[in-house]
């Protein structure tokens, strides 16, 4: 069987030891290279640290080893035989949720870690929140520091209570929770020897046995299209394809598509790829799609099948995490929206709530949404979107916002319902 | 799906962003093998379409011969424009000042930001990978550079799903590493699987080489022996396409990319620390080059 791909996104507090937990993976499952290690070894031996610090190994920027925290969203990559692993390294303080919200965006798996010593904390519930926020179907609690409690089952216990009560008021689809200590190892990689009452396997088997290939949307069949390929040349003068990524559902040539927004329908006549036509196309896969009828589309139409159609849409309403420390999100303020491969503008409505990350608690009658804040809104774009609700899917539930003055990227979207269908 | 495919997929999709959404995109190809498995997935993200933008080589002048005949046959066969921004005629113009430690590495950096601004590229490829380096492992897949082409680590735009911002003003860009989430197994596994055509420096064979500051390199027109050394032959292979003085290859019998794929699998230690004289400098090195601008 070929190696297939997981995207995890691991969040955690400052002093909850999630760079440690990563470097002890890395270093597990030796995808670690001497030079690295070398290199951490060095500067935690000139720092005088007991243990060497594994964290070093992911904390890349200078202000990040100076100041001793995760600043940004770092990349970490491993494989086993039977599987190539990305994580998302996100740091856990406050001020940095927006990129949590960028890790957990594509990831499969959420780990979450609680101090043992210190029990589920308001950091750890947030963690869970926008990793539900987000969609990610599958939720990991790490249990860590397990040494520091004497490897007691009765600790473990009661976190697992207690995070379970909390989690059922989310809608966590699959929740696993494993004791561990990073910092020696106990069930990391290898299994522990010092908690035999832990018949569940170590994090890594977990990972590597997690089923994800059944998280993909496989029947709604939507098309975002990408780019339209028209070669220009003698051979391939009539060629006309239009490319891009599937985003859900399962196509094969001769399928009826209904092409969104003109409302046309033609067939598919092939599914091409640069090694060849291909018999039938799903998530993520990249092709282009030839129709049997010239009908006119671009970039930012969608091909769906006729009787399975995203909401055509104006206005949205969606939870919004606002990612801009310069300017708050307003009511009435326009702002540059991307859905799918379409741009448009939108405005702001109406802000129904926003939602206190701590208590779940919604909080009414706010005027804005400063960084690092959630809460649900109402826009209307200028024209149509071609949506579904995120939990549906998390490709075409998904957009974010850009301000147009200054180019930034201020807000990830996730559209609630179909509003006014 | 296996997930070089699924690796594949990501990067066609990033190409074809860029393609549909920005005004001027560049390739940047120096003939290297990251930068061959770009070309080699653009050329199928638009296919049977030609590849939509030209590239363009930062030739430091001491690059190895091999390497830049390589960069000019697959230009011309993929009917490419090949812009070469020259280190050598910046230096020879007083644009930039050759280095005391004979590296030209840094004073890439205003060739390869003159070049773009005098070519009005909006967009440029860059084959860094994440798993290359720490500072690289934070940086975005759309990175954006102000109009000095400069990379601010702090003020990065967020980057959620895969809906990329390419939105910048006059004068600003954007760098976009497509193969971001490969790793240089992947590279390698996927030069294997699509049977790409590299450069033979790639593969081992018996070279006449130096053994300098703990490294290996071999005797070429650009490394020539001091007083004292002594050559050896031994049998070795490159796993970075640095400039030719101060590339270091290392010891190995892969002389087949198979082989390679082998002792990637094995080895422990990563290409940078293995072979770049040049990133050697501080633990900040790359960060530091990064946000004046560098590849």
């Amino acid at each position: 069987m070929e190696a297939d791909l997981l995207r995890f996104a691991t969040a955690g507090s400052v002093d909850d030891g999630k760079s440690t937990l990563i470097g002890r993976l890395l270093f597990d499952s030796k995808s670690l290279f001497s030079d690295q290690l070398e290199s951490v070894e060095r500067v935690s031996r000139e720092r005088g640290d007991e243990y060497t610090d594994l964290s070093l190994l992911t904390d890349g920027l200078r202000a990040e080893r100076e100041q001793g925290i995760t600043i940004d969203v770092a990349y970490r990559y491993f494989a086993t035989p039977r599987r190539k692993f990305i994580i998302a390294d996100t740091p856990g303080h406050i001020q940095y949720t927006r990129n949590m919200v960028t890790g957990a965006s594509t990831a499969d798996v959420a780990l979450v870690l609680v101090d043992a010593r210190k029990g589920m904390t308001e950091q750890s519930r947030r963690h869970a929140f926008i990793a539900t926020l987000l969609g990610v179907p599958h939720m990991v609690v790490c249990v860590n520091k397990m040494d520091l409690v004497d490897w007691s089952e009765e600790v473990f216990e009661g976190i697992r209570r207690e995070f379970t009560e909390f989690a059922a008021r989310l809608r966590v689809r699959d929740l696993t929770f494993i004791p561990l200590s990073a910092l020696l190892g106990d069930n990391v990689v290898t299994r522990s020897a010092t908690m035999p009452w832990f018949d569940g396997a170590p994090l890594l088997s977990h990972l590597e046995r997690l089923h994800v290939a059944s998280d993909r949307n496989l029947v709604d069949v939507r098309f975002p299209v990408q780019y339209v390929v028209r070669p220009q040349s003698h051979e391939n003068r009539d060629y006309r394809g239009y490319a891009g990524t599937i985003a859900s559902g399962v196509l094969k040539p001769g399928d009826r598509i209904r092409a969104l927004p003109a409302g046309l329908e033609s067939e598919i006549a092939s599914i091409d790829t640069a090694d060849g036509p291909v018999t039938e196309a799903y998530p993520p896969m990249a092709v282009t799609i030839t129709l049997k009828d010239e009908i006119d589309i671009s970039r930012g139409d969608m091909l769906c099948r006729p009787n399975n159609v995203p909401a055509v849409m104006q206005d949205i309403d969606a939870q919004i995490c606002w990612m801009d420390e310069s300017a708050q999100l307003s009511v009435g303020k326009t702002y540059a929206i991307k859905h799918t491969t379409r741009w448009a503008r939108a405005v702001v409505k109406q802000i129904d709530y926003r939602i206190d990350i701590n208590t779940l608690h919604r909080v009414e009658g706010v005027e804005g949404l400063a960084l690092n804040e959630i809460g649900r809104i109402r826009l209307r774009s200028t024209k149509p979107l071609f949506v579904d609700p995120y939990l549906a899917n998390r490709q075409t539930g998904a957009f974010i916002l850009v301000d147009e003055s200054t180019n930034r990227t201020v807000a990830a979207g996730m559209i609630v319902r179909e509003s006014g269908s | 799906m296996s997930q070089l495919a699924a690796l594949e997929a990501e990067s066609i999709h990033i190409f074809r962003e860029v393609a549909a959404e920005m005004e001027r995109p560049c390739l940047l190809f120096s003939g290297g093998k990251d930068s061959i498995v770009m070309l080699h997935v653009a050329r199928k993200a638009f296919a049977p379409a030609p590849i939509p933008f030209p590239v363009m080589h930062v030739d430091t002048g001491l690059n190895f011969a091999e390497v830049i005949a390589y960069r000019d046959r697959w230009a011309s066969q993929l009917g490419l424009r090949l812009v070469v921004a020259s280190v050598q005629d910046a230096i020879d113009r007083g644009v930039v000042k050759e280095e005391p430690n004979g590296s030209r590495n840094r004073i890439q950096t205003p060739v390869l930001l003159e070049a773009a601004a005098r070519e009005r590229f909006d967009a440029l490829f860059g084959g860094g990978r994440r798993d290359e380096e720490k500072a690289r492992a934070k940086e975005r897949v759309f990175s954006f550079r102000d109009e000095f082409g400069q990379w601010d680590p702090k003020n990065q735009r967020p980057e959620i799903w895969s809906l990329y911002n390419g939105k910048v003003f006059p004068g600003e860009s954007i760098r976009v590493f497509p193969l971001s989430n490969w790793t240089e197994l992947d590279i390698w596994s996927y030069i294997e699987a699509e049977q790409i055509e590299i450069p033979s420096l790639y593969l081992a064979a018996e070279r006449e080489v130096v053994q300098r500051d703990g490294m290996l390199y071999a005797v070429n027109e650009f490394v020539a022996l001091k007083p004292g050394e002594t050559t050896k032959k031994l049998s070795v292979r490159y796993r970075t396409m640095g400039d030719a003085n101060l590339t270091a290859a290392v010891e190995s019998l892969a002389d087949t990319v198979a082989k390679v794929v082998e002792e990637i699998a094995a080895v422990r230690i990563t290409e940078r620390g293995a072979t770049r004289g040049d990133d050697k400098v501080s633990e900040a090195a790359m960060e530091d080059r990064k946000k004046e601008g560098y590849f």
